[in-house]
C-alpha cells in the first residue's frame, strides 16, 4: 500500500551532506513511525534519524560508512509485497561504501522530512529538524515539574545535576541551580572542566579524508577570514584579584571556576554596553542583537565546536561555569543538540591551558568579534617602584572592521579588563 | 457544638431523616429489636415502630432486593449490611438492579436507596471480616459511593445520601464508630461529591478516606516534627469524585501520596493516581506513591494484622519518598 522514501534529513542548519555512521535497522526489519533508522554524522554532531513512514525497511541504498547529500535517497520503506523496483531504478546506483561523496549537481534541496511518503500515511508530518528543545526527547531524567520550571525559566536541564533517585532532576535541583549553588547530591565530584583533548594520532605522509566537521570548519572560517576584514587589539590584564577570587570560591564554596568562566562572564557583562561588538554584518546593514549569547570554543577530537551560553548576561558566574562544563563535556561526546551550538552572538576562544601567552582567532560568522584568551602567567611586574610577581593574562579581540572600529574594540576591551581586574563586580 | 461519636452522629442522621420524611425506613439484620449490631439504629424501633424499622432474616440478597423494589416504587429504604463483607452476597441486586434501572428505563425508574454498614478491618476479625470493598463499588456506573471519616461528615453525608435519588453505597468503619468529633447542633447536610481538606500543608498532598484519614493525620503529626507539612485531602465521596480539589492541592504541593485500606491491585487509589498523573503531569515533582493493604488475605495474628494495614509510619515513609528527604 505504502512506499516511503528514506531521504537523508537535514539534521543541522549548516549540514549539506551526512555520513551514515550506522543503520539501526537492517533490510527486512519492520519499522514503525518514529523508530530510529540510522545514526548520521553531520558536520556538527552525530544525530539519530527517525523513520517517518511505517512498513519494512526494504532497501538500504547507502550502507554504514557511506556519505550522501542532504535530501538524497538512502533507503526505502515499504510493505512486504510492494513493488519498489521502479523507485530503485529511478534512484540508480547510489554511492556505496566510504569514499568521496557523489558529485552534487544541483544545490541541496530544502530541509526535507525523511522519509517522504509517496502515498499519504497518516496526515502531514513536520520535518524532523530541528530536534525538540531540551528535555523533549533527551535522556536527561527530570520530574515533569522540574522540566516545566526549567522550560519556564530558560534553564538548560542538561546543565543541572539531579539529586533524585537514579539522578532524576527534581524541583529542588532546579531551584538550587537557579540560585547558583549546586544541589546537595551534585556537590560530590566537581565535573570535568574544559580539559585538553588528545589529538588523534596521524601518521606523517598519510592522506586524511575530510570529515563533515573538517569541511564545515574549512568552509566557514575561510569565508570569514577572506570576507571579513579582521583587525586585532590586545590588552594585558592584571589577574591578581581574579586568582584570589578563584581560590576563595574553591575554599569557601568548594566550587571550581575557571579563568575562562570569568572571561565569559566579563564579556557577557560588557557586551550589552557595546551593541556593535554584539552584532552581525548583513551586507546592506548591521544587525545588533538584543540578546547576548556567548559561544565558547571547545576542542574535540576531530575539530572544534562552539557551544553557546544563552543569555549569558543574565546568568550568574556559577551558572555560566556549570553550563560551560556540561556543554563542553557533551560536545566531546558529540551529544550536543543543534540549538546548543547555534546562534551565538560573540565567541570566546581560550588556549590558556596550553600555556599560550597570546594568539589571534578567526571570527565565527556571522558574529563581528571573537576574543582569544591566553594563559594567566606569573610575570615580573613593577608596582610601587619595585619588581614583584604578578598574574597577567593577554586577550586579543579580533574584530570585523566592517562593523567594529579600532577605538570601539579598545573601549570594549577596557571594559572587559576593568571587570576582570575587579572581579567582585562580576557578582553584582 | 456537641461532641458525638460517629455512631451517635449516624443515629441522629437516621432519626432526623425518618422524622422528616415518612418514606424513609430501615431494614437489616438486628436493626430493630437488638438495636443494631453496632448500635447505630439504637432507639429507632421504639421511636418509629416495626413498620419503619424492619428486622430481616440473614439474607443479604433479600435485604438488598427488598430495598431495591421499595425504592423503585418511591420509598427511601436505608438497608444495613451488618458489615460490607456480606454485601458481596447482594451484588447482583446492587450491580444489576439498583445501579442499572435508572439508566435502562430512560430515567423512568429511580432507586433512591442507601446501603450502609461498616467496612474495613476492625481488630482481629481475620480474612473474611476485614475487607475494604470500596474499589468494587466505585467501579459501577450508577452507584454513588460515600465513605465518611468524621462524625460531622458521617451525619451530614448520610442525610444527603438518604435524600439522593440514586442508590448510595454508604461505607462506615467499625473502628471509627467510637471516634468523637464536633457535630453542629443545627440542621445541616453535606452535599455528596465534595472533598474536604482535613489538614492544610504545603509539602505533599495525601489523599485518604475513611479510617485512612485518621492514619494520615497521625502521619502528618509525625512529619511535622521533621518540618514536613502535608496536606490531607479527604474525598468523602469516592464516586462521583471531587477531583478538582485534589488537583488544586497537588498543583500546590507538587507531590501526591494516596492512602487506602484496600488492596493495591486495581484499588481505588490507582484511579486517583491515574487522574493526578494525567491532569497534574507538569506539576509533579515525584511519581504518585500509594500506601495500601498488603496483597494477601488479612491475617488473624495481631502483629501480622498491623503489618498488613496502612500505618502512620508507612505513610511517613511514602511522604519521604515523594519529597526526597
Amino acid at each position: 500500500m505504502t512506499v516511503s522514501k528514506v531521504v537523508l534529513a537535514k539534521l543541522s542548519p549548516t549540514m549539506e551532506e551526512g555520513t551514515i555512521v550506522k543503520w539501526s535497522k537492517k533490510e527486512g526489519d519492520p519499522v514503525k513511525v518514529g523508530d530510529v533508522l540510522a545514526e548520521i554524522e553531520t558536520d556538527k554532531a552525530n544525530m539519530e534519524m527517525e523513520a517517518q513512514g511505517a512498513g519494512i525497511l526494504r532497501k538500504v541504498l547507502v550502507p554504514a560508512g557511506g556519505k550522501a547529500p542532504v535530501g538524497s535517497l538512502i533507503g526505502v520503506i515499504a510493505d512486504a509485497g510492494e513493488d519498489i523496483s521502479t523507485l530503485l531504478k529511478a534512484a540508480g546506483t547510489v554511492a556505496p561504501a566510504p569514499g568521496p561523496p557523489p558529485p552534487v549537481a544541483a544545490p541541496p534541496p530544502p530541509p526535507a522530512a525523511a522519509p517522504v511518503p509517496l502515498t499519504p500515511v497518516s496526515g502531514p508530518r513536520a520535518a524532523p529538524v530541528p530536534p525538540p528543545p531540551a528535555g523533549g526527547r533527551g535522556r536527561v531524567k527530570a520530574s515533569p515539574l522540574a522540566r516545566a520550571i526549567a522550560a519556564r525559566e530558560n534553564i538548560p536541564l542538561a546543565a543541572v545535576s539531579g539529586s533524585g533517585p537514579g539522578g532524576r532532576i527534581v524541583k529542588r535541583d532546579i531551584e538550587s541551580y537557579a540560585a547558583g549553588s549546586p544541589a546537595p547530591a551534585a556537590l560530590a565530584p566537581p565535573g570535568p572542566g574544559p580539559s585538553v583533548v588528545p589529538f588523534p594520532s596521524v601518521a606523517p605522509g598519510q592522506e586524511i579524508p575530510l570529515s563533515s566537521m573538517r569541511k564545515t570548519i574549512a568552509k566557514r572560517l575561510s569565508e570569514s577570514m577572506f570576507t571579513a576584514p579582521h583587525f586585532y587589539v590586545t590588552v594585558d590584564i592584571d589577574m591578581g584579584a581574579a586568582v584570589a577570587l578563584r581560590d576563595q570560591l574553591l575554599k569557601g564554596e568548594n566550587t571550581k571556576i575557571s579563568f575562562n568562566d570569568l572571561v565569559v562572564k566579563a564579556c557577557a557583562r560588557a557586551l550589552p554596553r557595546f551593541p556593535l561588538v554584539n552584532a552581525s554584518w548583513m551586507g546592506d546593514r548591521i544587525a545588533t542583537h538584543s540578546e547576548v549569547h556567548v559561544g565558547v570554543a571547545v576542542s574535540i577530537p576531530d575539530g572544534l565546536i562552539t557551544p553557546v551560553v544563552r543569555n549569558a548576561d543574565r546568568k550568574s558566574l556559577l551558572e555560566i561555569s556549570q553550563e560551560v562544563k556540561d556543554l563542553a563535556r557533551r560536545a566531546r561526546d558529540k551529544k550536543l543538540r543543534p540549538e546548543e551550538f547555534m546562534g551565538s552572538t560573540f565567541t570566546v576562544s581560550n588556549l590558556g591551558m596550553f600555556d599560550v601567552s597570546e594568539f589571534t582567532a578567526i571570527i565565527n560568522p556571522p558574529e563581528s568579534a571573537i576574543l582569544a584568551v591566553g594563559a594567566v602567567q606569573k610575570v615580573p611586574v613593577v608596582a610601587e617602584d619595585a619588581v614583584r610577581v604578578g598574574h597577567r593574562m593577554k586577550v586579543t579581540l579580533s574584530s570585523d572592521h566592517r562593523v567594529v572600529d579600532g577605538a570601539l574594540a579598545a573601549q570594549f576591551l577596557g571594559e572587559v579588563r576593568l571587570r576582570l581586574e575587579n572581579p567582585i563586580s562580576l557578582f553584582a | 457544638m456537641a461532641v458525638l461519636t460517629m455512631r451517635d452522629a449516624l443515629n441522629q442522621a437516621l432519626k432526623e431523616e425518618m422524622a422528616r420524611d415518612p418514606s424513609v425506613f430501615l431494614l437489616g439484620e438486628e436493626v430493630g429489636a437488638y438495636q443494631g449490631a453496632y448500635k447505630v439504629t439504637q432507639g429507632l424501633l421504639a421511636q418509629f415502630g416495626e413498620w419503619r424499622v424492619r428486622d430481616t432474616p440473614i439474607a443479604e440478597e433479600a435485604i438488598a432486593g427488598v430495598a431495591v423494589g421499595a425504592a423503585f416504587i418511591g420509598l427511601r429504604p436505608v438497608a444495613e449490611m451488618m458489615t460490607f463483607n456480606f454485601s458481596i452476597l447482594a451484588l447482583d441486586q446492587i450491580v444489576n438492579h439498583a445501579a442499572k434501572y435508572r439508566y435502562m428505563s430512560g430515567g423512568q425508574i429511580r432507586c433512591p436507596m442507601v446501603l450502609r454498614g461498616p467496612s474495613g478491618a476492625a481488630a482481629q476479625v481475620a480474612a473474611q471480616h476485614s475487607q475494604a470493598f470500596e474499589s468494587w463499588f466505585v467501579h459501577i456506573p450508577g452507584l454513588v459511593v460515600v465513605m465518611p471519616s468524621t462524625p460531622r461528615d458521617a451525619k451530614g453525608l448520610l442525610k444527603s445520601a438518604i435524600r439522593d435519588d440514586n442508590p448510595v453505597i454508604f461505607m462506615e468503619n467499625e473502628v471509627l464508630y467510637n471516634f468523637k468529633g464536633e457535630v453542629p447542633d443545627e440542621e445541616y447536610h453535606i452535599p455528596l461529591g465534595l472533598a474536604e481538606v482535613k489538614r492544610a500543608g504545603k509539602d505533599a498532598t495525601i489523599v485518604a478516606w475513611s479510617r485512612s484519614v485518621v492514619t494520615s493525620l497521625a502521619a502528618a503529626d509525625l512529619l511535622a516534627k521533621d518540618g514536613i507539612e502535608v496536606e490531607v485531602v479527604d474525598p468523602r465521596t469516592l464516586r462521583p469524585l471531587d477531583e478538582d480539589l485534589i488537583f488544586e492541592s497537588v498543583r500546590r504541593t507538587n507531590r501526591c501520596v494516596v492512602v487506602e485500606e484496600g488492596w493495591r491491585y486495581a484499588g481505588f487509589g490507582a484511579e486517583i493516581a491515574d487522574r493526578v498523573q494525567r491532569e497534574c503531569f507538569d506539576d509533579l515533582d515525584a511519581p504518585v506513591v500509594r500506601v495500601t493493604a498488603a496483597d494477601v488475605p488479612m491475617p488473624y495474628a495481631k502483629t501480622l494484622e498491623r503489618a498488613y494495614l496502612p500505618q502512620p509510619e508507612k505513610v511517613v515513609d511514602a511522604v519521604h519518598q515523594v519529597v526526597y528527604r
